[in-house]
């Protein structure tokens, strides 16, 4: 909402500074977003009046022209516009006035010359004052404006013009009066508002009105005006105005309405009488009917949507836009003006769900005063009378429902107040507040019982008249207490394994952290997961952000990809966050999953160690650390191929029952498809499977030697390492505490097809020293069970 | 044969000259091993007559002793000069970077968000979190925004096929929690959020916290004294003035925005605060009564405040980062930046 200082003075009377009224409303909920001069600080234009205009002589583009400045002297003046004509009159800069310019350099206007012809002066346009951002030609003023009079005083310039952000609450705001009214409140100041008196009658033709949708139109004016005359010029008064707010003039009747709904906050709806067919009828659609709407569009109608009809089809959409076919024209002499209550719930959402944002509906689906129907036809009436002459009808006024005009008492404790804010307010000041508000107040023993007015639809409980007295006296005056209260502990459990513990293991071992968004591309989600069901949206941002992804890797390969074209070959990243399900209902399901992705060398470029590329073992090390933080839980890697990974590199990460998380090498057909142009490694888990671990439990350590013993197997080459492990584990050798596999080699010296693994084993006794018979009882066990387990035999 | 004052000085000259402890044992061998020339001597004693036996061997147990000692200063010597070439070998560069594997670092929104939660969880605020798909019913009218709200085309929403959404805030955990748990209720659940918006200043997804502290005696007093106290905790500024503005939002009454002192400008006035002195950084308010009442908490009895914020916004104030797209290109050289 666009408000001129000047209109807003009209009505309230303070000496305060536009810098206090706007602190003031920012402060209590109508924000101040910008504040902007209506012209710029020129000096020296005065309204000048075109006595003659002839083609320069030497440039096809210019005219000569003969100007009156007011002053009893003829001034000749080159102007390049193109509506420049005999007869207009148009601001005129004086030799010796100043017009501050875009780029800070003011514009001193002096006698010149120009193409051989003299020059004594400037005709302006409105952005050579600073009006208007663009214009076509010069601004033309009305042919009663006083030739040599100032311009500023003329077009009352010295004026500023602050934008208001009304919040969805305050469709009473989104009016001068409202305003007004509001800034009253808050500077406790008095108010001033324009007396509307009612028009008499001149005569005593009505159109018939038939509310049949009483529900959602409690009240309906209208009003005959017989002979206006179309083509009359809108008074410079009321362009000024209307361009202040942000509303183009287009034709005085038109302008007369959007003049009040900007004044009074009340849309109102023109119709050319003699269009109409019949009577005016408010009612919902019917199915199938159409209307052609003011801009152009046609709309086919919905049942849920109000309309006014008249005895044959709808012609406007109730409380949103009028139909083209019955609209005002230049050509329009018999008027039937609307003035109308529409509920805000019935409108509420309509216009939107037409692809529609009027001035109209913004209104009316916040919530007009139900009262200002008949004062603004009067107004409305007064002004048309006033510009288009005619002669004004009786106003009918529907009153469907006269509840509508019944604001039910709200109960407002003084407790409460204090409950709510945290403060006491005496009594004086809660009624001081609710007189300033204009509400209807009458004690009672609990309280007040309070009558909020029919204006303000956001006062409709308890809490919003404490909103009211808090916003009023200003949030300021609270104070701020931070209150001892009953301590409460929020340490997790210790057993919770805890995400920030997995981040940091992460970020000791390299990786930087992304976060990705959770839309991806749906090309990429299907060759990553192809067995996923993934969620589209209907509404992406883009096509490439169309589907909720179901892993991780989309977004951080997009990422990987995005340092590898900025030469950094070297990437360690991971990011923990949703992936997105559908269940077997087709109900989403959110999991958190940790994921990572590593490329380029294992360490960064130095001097100390041996660089190479990250292989599968170095990403399995680390994802082996994160597993090994969820202590008392066992995970097993299977060989299990996954459509985006290698299929010999590929690794299923599983519990005893559930599969829990992937990691592999990145399929080289991917790679190659993302343009990646080196091996990449990922690794996804689920949290859940991370989110528990069993807390430390002692056990204790034995006090006798380790004996190690080293075993040189071969074996087939397709046995793999867990095989052995479960051979080991078989064996059941309480003395063998612990084993590790410490070389696997093929090649030369051993056989095709087999491979030498080297084994040692740690064995420890709890209650002796073990000696070398029983040493070699168990290496001799374990060896049998390698070898009915597995195949294998000592080299 | 030599004469044992000829063999001690050959003997000494020897020891003197060998230049390491091989050389040296060679020495010690050469005289005072099994065949060595001393102990040759002592074997020739037995030919000599008697009466000279005592004396020559008296002569040559002395020559052992002083061959014996000299050996052991000698063998010192070149030991402690065999440390030192040795310590002079080892010599490194301590100023050579260290070997490891490098460290990562955590995301600035990540830093962010735990900071926050900490920071809560000493005025007892718990963590909370609630799904992200989310139902019209907890993303909007359990919040007292119906159908067809103004207030709801302020949420670019994103919608699914289903008529489910992207959840527009994170007010929605509000509702989850407060369905399942009877007051008294301290909580913040910090999460993704999404709306249908991009371009400099709107990511389509971004982060927020919501905080919610509900109880038999929470007053708008206490909303702006833990919110005081969080931003000065947040910021590490003894004093760090807020203004609370009066504002609408449909789930809470009396709403507010919070704005706090410029921490860039100190609140003169800058680039940052677009020359207000002041950063819009949250909103805030009483749970409205209808809000309670959806979740089946009596509002009479009770009554809370919520807030909530962009965690981004904070990061960004925070760390002097001035452009919101940086945050989601995860470029290494920006993510370094934050270990």
């Amino acid at each position: 909402m666009k408000v001129s200082e000047k209109w807003l003075r009209e009505w309230i009377d303070t000496p305060l500074p536009l810098d206090t009224i706007a602190d003031k409303l920012t402060m209590s909920g109508c924000e101040v977003e910008a504040r902007e001069a209506v012209a710029t600080a020129f000096t020296g234009i005065v309204v000048g009046h075109v006595l003659e205009r002839e083609k320069h002589p030497d440039a096809d583009k210019l005219s000569v022209c003969k100007v009156d400045n007011g002053q009893g002297e003829t001034l000749q003046i080159v102007c390049g516009a193109q509506n420049v004509r005999a007869g207009i009159k148009v601001p005129l800069a004086l030799i010796g006035a100043v017009l501050p310019m875009p780029d800070g350099n003011p514009l001193k206007i002096k006698k010149g010359k120009l193409r051989g012809v003299e020059s004594f002066g400037m005709l302006c346009s409105s952005t050579e004052l600073g009006m208007s951002d663009k214009s076509d030609g010069l601004l033309e003023l009305p042919q009663d404006a006083p030739v040599g009079a100032d311009i500023r005083d003329y077009l009352k310039l010295d004026d500023e013009v602050i934008e208001l952000a009304i919040t969805a609450n305050r469709g009473d705001c989104m009016s001068m009066i409202g305003v007004a009214r509001e800034t009253a409140l808050l500077l406790d100041v008095p108010l001033t508002l324009p007396a509307i008196a009612p028009v008499a009658a001149q005569h005593t033709d009505t159109f018939p009105v038939e509310v049949q949708a009483t529900d959602a139109c409690p009240r309906y004016a209208g009003r005959i005006i017989r002979n206006v005359n179309p083509q009359a010029a809108t008074p410079v008064w009321m362009q000024e105005k209307l361009r202040r707010a942000g509303i183009r003039s287009i034709s005085a009747l038109v302008d007369v309405t959007n003049y009040v709904l900007l004044e009074l906050g009340q849309p109102m709806h023109a119709f050319d009488l003699d269009k109409l067919q019949g009577q005016i009828v408010v009612r919902y659609a019917r199915d199938g009917e159409t209307l052609k709407m003011l801009d152009g569009q046609t709309a086919t109608l919905r049942r849920d949507t109000l309309v006014i009809a008249d005895s044959e089809v709808p012609v406007a959409m109730a409380g949103i836009m009028g139909g083209e076919p019955t609209s005002v024209t230049d050509s329009t002499c018999n008027l039937f003006l609307e003035s109308a209550h529409f509920r805000p719930a019935k409108i509420m959402g309509k216009a939107r769900s037409y692809g529609l944002q009027t001035d109209s509906s913004a209104r009316f689906e916040r919530g007009v005063d139900p009262a200002m129907p008949l004062q603004a036809m009067e107004r409305a009436t007064q002004l048309i009378l006033d510009i288009c002459g005619g002669e004004a009808g009786t106003v009918v006024d529907t009153l469907a429902d006269a509840g509508v005009l019944q604001r039910k008492a709200i109960l407002l404790r003084p407790q409460r107040i204090q409950r709510v804010l945290g403060v006491v307010m005496d009594d004086a000041t809660v009624e001081g507040v609710l007189a300033r508000l204009h509400c209807e107040v009458s004690k009672s023993d609990a309280g007040w019982q309070v009558q909020a007015p029919l204006a303000r639809f956001d006062l409709a409980i308890e809490e919003d008249l404490i909103e009211e007295l808090a916003r009023v006296r200003g949030y300021d005056a609270i104070p701020a207490e931070l209150r001892p209260r009953a301590p409460r502990i929020t340490q997790p459990s210790e057993k919770s394994v805890g995400q920030g513990k997995l981040r940091n293991l992460l970020v000791a071992r390299g990786y930087q952290e992304a976060v990705t968004f959770s839309f991806v591309d749906p090309k990429m989600e299907q060759t990553l997961a192809p067995a996923a069901d993934a969620i589209a949206l209907a509404n992406p941002i883009s096509a490439d952000l169309g589907v909720m992804r179901s892993t991780l890797w989309s977004g951080l390969l997009r990422s990987v990809g995005y340092n590898l074209n900025r030469q950094q070959n070297r990437v360690r990243l991971f990011e923990l966050g949703p992936s997105f399900h559908q269940d077997e209902a087709g109900q989403p399901q959110q999991r958190t999953m940790l994921a990572g992705v590593i490329t380029g060398n294992l360490y960064p470029e130095q001097w100390g160690q041996v660089n190479r590329p990250v292989d599968f073992y170095d990403l399995k090390g680390d994802v082996e650390a994160l597993l090994e933080q969820v202590t008392g839980m066992q995970f097993h890697f299977a060989p299990v191929a996954h459509a985006a990974l290698h299929p010999g590199q590929s690794a299923q990460i599983m519990t005893q029952t559930d599969v829990v998380g992937w990691m592999g090498m990145l399929h080289p057909k991917l790679e190659e498809r993302l343009g990646l142009n080196q091996p990449v490694y990922l690794f996804e888990l689920d949290m859940a499977a991370l989110a528990l671990r069993e807390l430390p439990k002692y056990q204790a350590v034995s006090r006798f030697p380790a004996i190690r013993r080293d075993l040189a197997l071969l074996v087939r080459e397709d046995v793999l390492s867990v095989g052995l492990e479960n051979a080991l584990k078989k064996a059941a050798i309480p003395q063998l505490v612990s084993y590790y596999l410490f070389d696997v080699y093929a090649g030369k010296g051993i056989p095709e097809g087999q491979k030498s693994v080297a084994l040692s084993l740690i064995l420890q006794d709890f209650s002796r020293t073990l000696e070398d018979a029983e040493i070699n009882r168990i290496v001799d066990a374990i060896i049998a069970s390698l070898q009915e387990e597995v195949g294998a035999v000592l080299r | 044969m030599q004469s044992l004052l000829e063999l001690m000085g050959q003997a000494h000259e020897q020891i003197a000259q060998a230049a390491n402890l091989t050389a040296l044992d060679q020495v010690r061998v050469q005289y005072l091993g099994k065949s060595g020339l001393l102990t040759e001597q002592l074997k020739q004693l037995g030919k000599l007559p008697h009466e000279e036996r005592k004396t020559a061997g008296a002569e040559i147990n002395n020559a052992k002793q002083a061959l014996t000692l000299a050996l052991d200063d000698r063998k010192l010597s070149l030991q402690a000069e065999a440390l030192d070439a040795r310590l002079q070998a080892e010599k490194v560069d301590v100023t050579l970077p260290g070997r490891r594997m490098d460290t990562g670092s955590l995301h600035p929104v990540t830093l962010t968000i735990q900071r926050i939660t900490e920071i809560f969880a000493q005025l007892g605020f718990s963590l909370a979190e609630g799904p992200e798909i989310e139902d019209d019913f907890h993303n909007f009218t359990a919040l007292n925004i119906p159908e067809s709200h103004p207030a709801r085309a302020m949420h670019d929403t994103f919608y699914m096929e289903s008529g489910l959404l992207l959840r527009t805030h994170t007010s929605s955990v509000q509702i989850r929690h407060m369905q399942h748990n009877p007051p008294p209720l301290r909580i913040i659940a910090p999460g993704r959020v999404y709306r249908c918006d991009s371009d400099m200043t709107h990511s389509p997804m971004f982060h927020q916290v919501e905080g919610l502290m509900v109880d038999e005696d929470v007053t708008f007093a206490d909303l702006k004294g833990i919110l005081d106290a969080f931003f000065k905790a947040f910021f590490e500024v003894d004093e760090l003035p807020t203004r609370f503005r009066a504002t609408f939002f449909p789930f809470t009454e009396p709403s507010a925005e919070t704005d706090i002192q410029c921490v860039h400008c100190g609140g003169d006035g800058c680039r940052v605060c677009k020359g207000t002195g002041w950063l819009e950084v949250m909103g805030c308010g009483m749970v409205h009564p209808n809000v309670l009442n959806n979740v089946g908490i009596d509002s009479e009895k009770y009554t809370g405040f919520a807030f909530g914020f962009g965690v981004e916004r904070l990061a960004m104030l925070r760390y002097q980062i001035n452009d919101l797209r940086v945050m989601f290109d995860n470029d290494v050289r920006f993510l370094k930046q934050f270990s």
